[in-house]
């Protein structure tokens, strides 16, 4: 107590004394942060099954942060505090808790960087590593550690990873969980090479290395303390066509997630696209073979992800639209998408005074095909190698389809509007992890039209129907908001299950809900029902109960 | 641990004190983020020769922002004219949506200038929450003003204080 009294004295005399003889320095100095703070009010809702002795007397649940920057010339610090108390329905329960996960300090001039602390980082599409953190999910696995970069040339770059990860507030001690570390390089031929700086062909090449430290107190298998993953790509770009591919392997990581199988892990990535203008087009392929890559094998949630496997979905987010949204499968998925933007350009005879905005996606996602080690080995059999897969034959199961025509229109100068169909296939047994479900077809119908009356006055609704024979069966939904630029909004909403099954579950969702935003303040307090659902960033999701009551969150900076 | 942050704390209370002598000044921070060609572009390059910058976050996920920025767009060349604004539209998509940037830009016939922030970190160092985010930046790189949502309309309250950035005034009232 005594030392860091002696140590915080010392800091306010540094700061105080720097204040005034290096005034010049200090008003170079710089201040930022923000806050969010997210409060829900429960209350029972006997139609939706919510009772009392449910909620058990905990009717608040509070997420909230606020973070704060420092910066000086090339030096930089800054802090995060977070609170969940408890956290709202739907988040991690081992959340709870108050207090600073984030310090970091970090030092970066044009050619070096180094930092202390926490942070994130990404190598490439993030197949090897990707630190990130995700509000509305709960999501965090900062790095807390040393991280180095450094561009010794123009289009070389270097990076150096070493830490543990964010474990909601377990602190690290006694290999309660891995250590990673990890080196990515990068180049840019263009910037690199003086001769090719103005050439049409542009490409980037990059590798790069991350392994994981867990001790190995398995009573019944032998595993891996050290496992590595390594991984290569480029991005070429020649003209108006653009191609980028990863590739990474992994050695065998047995963990919870896999089923401790012994087999190595890959994943693969291509996309390419041509554009030009008015009109885009985009192509993915991408195959995950067992690559959940955690820093304690023993983790089966949404936490202590070393490497991010990128989707390949729409992301919608329409009510409607998003009622059955897809999550990456780490344990194998082979599936492509393509995707067309084109511009019927203004002042045409087809496209009109303003033109027409056309978006179009095909996505499908199939499970791997797995063949058994040998007639007396099971699939998936714990402490084997688990099963053989070749390279490009995808498997019979489909776990997500998706066809998405988008058309958007201006009418008049006062008058636009948004139509969308979609087409949905969605395997929810196993997306959802409920065993025995069919598979379900949804076709949805999505209008979205927007009226202002004044330049900054605004009303816009949207009608949306769902229709499907599976999982609840079908739904209608509609939606009013009116805003005032640029303070308020005001909205009302419904949700209507009216094709269920049972009489007694045909219910609506309502909402109505109104905002103020000031610069950067924004308040917002809403009324109503949240269906029970998934929500879903970057193919991540997390499960959202159904609830009823108050939501307000308010959120600034400076 | 507790003791650590509250040390850290305290320096903060400390600094916050002293930054908040002096009126608001914020420059753009450095960092390290990617061109649509996947080259590294560092954020201190933002600039226009002395006329006023708009800086906008957005994501392919965020519907609200692509309306800002189509409503922008249709502006564009107008406001160029009268002002010489450069607009610069910073997309958050995360790996899984990066590679699709530039057809969707490029369909949507979008002309300002698009850059990358892949793992949020131009987003974290200018502090921001939720997209849409918008800055303005005047003639000699300072941020004068920001704004969080979209709402229809908003951008010709925003287009008044390009004008007034644009023709020298001091927008800090607003």
């Amino acid at each position: 107590m005594k030392k860091s009294f002696i140590f915080f004295a010392s800091v306010l005399f540094f700061a105080l004394s720097a204040n005034a003889q290096l005034s010049g320095l200090v008003n170079k100095s710089q201040v930022h942060g923000s806050f969010e703070a997210d409060l829900m009010y429960y209350q029972p809702d006997e139609a939706m099954g919510i009772t009392d002795s449910l909620i058990n007397g905990r009717n608040f649940a509070f997420n909230g942060f606020a973070r704060i920057t420092y910066s000086l010339g090339n030096f930089s610090a800054g802090l995060r505090y977070e609170a969940y108390l408890p956290p709202i329905a739907g988040f991690d329960p081992r959340m709870e808790g108050n207090g600073f996960p984030y310090l970091w300090a970090s030092y970066a001039t044009e050619k070096f960087s180094f930092t202390v602390g926490s942070f994130y980082e990404q190598f490439g599409n993030g197949l090897t590593l990707r630190s990130y953190e995700e509000w509305t999910l709960g999501y965090d696995n900062a790095i807390n550690g040393v991280k180095v970069q450094y561009e010794p040339v123009r289009g070389f770059i270097l990076k150096g990873v070493y830490g543990v990860q964010r474990f909601f507030w377990m602190k690290y001690a006694n290999n309660n969980r891995g250590i990673v570390k990890g080196a990515d390089m990068e180049l840019n031929l263009n910037d690199l090479f003086v001769s090719m700086s103005n050439s049409k062909v542009r490409l980037t090449l990059g590798g790069s290395a991350v392994s994981k430290y867990q001790i190995d107190n398995n009573p019944v298998y032998k595993l891996p303390r050290n496992v590595g993953n390594v991984a290569g790509r480029f991005n070429l770009g020649i003209g108006k066509f653009n191609f980028t591919s990863e590739y990474a392997y992994k050695i065998n990581d047995p963990s919870a997630i896999n089923n401790y199988i012994y087999k190595p892990g890959e994943s693969f990535l291509f996309t390419a696209s041509y554009s030009r203008r008015g009109l885009g087009v985009f192509a993915m392929f991408k195959r995950t073979d067992n690559f959940s890559f955690k820093s304690d094998r023993s983790e089966k949630e949404n936490a202590l992800d070393i490497n991010f496997l990128p989707p390949i979905i729409e992301p919608h987010t329409y009510m409607l639209a998003s009622m059955y949204p897809y999550a990456t499968q780490p344990n194998g998925e082979i599936g492509f998408q393509l995707q067309v933007d084109y511009k019927i350009p203004k002042k045409t005879k087809l496209g009109g005074r303003y033109g027409w905005d056309i978006h179009i996606n095909y996505s499908q996602i199939n499970d791997i095909a797995r063949e058994q080690l040998n007639d007396s080995t099971p699939l998936n059999q714990r402490g084997t190698l688990g099963y053989t897969s070749q390279f490009l034959k995808f498997g019979d199961q489909i776990f997500n389809r998706d066809l998405t025509i988008e058309v958007d229109k201006k009418f008049t100068k006062k008058f636009k509007g948004y139509f969308k169909y979609i087409y949905q296939e969605y395997d929810i047994a196993t997306l959802q992890g409920h065993p025995g479900e069919p598979e379900i077809k949804a076709h949805i119908g999505i209008v979205d039209m927007t009226y202002k009356f004044t330049s900054k006055k605004a009303l816009r609704w949207e009608a949306q129907g769902l229709f499907t024979k599976e999982d609840n069966g079908s739904w209608a939904a509609a939606l009013l908001e009116y805003t005032i630029s640029p303070h308020w909004f005001f909205t009302l909403s419904d949700q209507w299950n009216y094709g269920n099954e049972e009489t007694a579950d045909r219910l609506h969702y309502y909402t109505g809900a109104f905002g103020y935003t000031h610069k950067t303040t924004r308040l917002s307090l809403s009324y109503g029902r949240q269906r029970e659902g998934v929500v879903c960033v970057g193919g991540v999701c997390r499960q959202v109960p159904a609830s009823s009551g108050f939501y307000m969150t308010i959120t600034s900076n400076f | 641990m507790k003791k650590n942050a509250l040390l850290f704390f305290a320096l903060f209370i400390a600094l916050f004190a002293m930054a908040q002598e002096k009126p608001n000044n914020q420059k753009l921070p450095s960092v390290n983020i990617k061109t649509l060609d996947g080259e590294t572009f560092n954020t201190r390059n933002i600039s226009n020769d002395g006329k006023p910058i708009l800086l906008s976050f957005w994501a392919l996920w965020c519907k609200p922002c692509k309306k800002e920025l189509d409503n922008y767009n249709d502006l564009y060349e107008e406001w160029q004219d009268e002002t010489g604004v450069k607009i610069y539209a910073v997309s958050i998509d995360d790996a899984r949506s990066t590679a699709k940037v530039m057809p969707f830009v490029n369909g949507k016939d979008w002309e300002m200038e698009i850059l990358l922030d892949p793992n949020g970190d131009f987003k974290r160092a200018l502090n921001v929450n939720m997209i849409p985010h918008t800055f303005l930046i005047d003639g000699n790189g300072k941020v004068v003003y920001q704004h969080t949502s979209y709402y229809e309309g908003l951008e010709y309250e925003i287009y008044e204080l390009v004008k007034k950035i644009a023709a020298g005034e001091d927008i800090s009232g607003h």
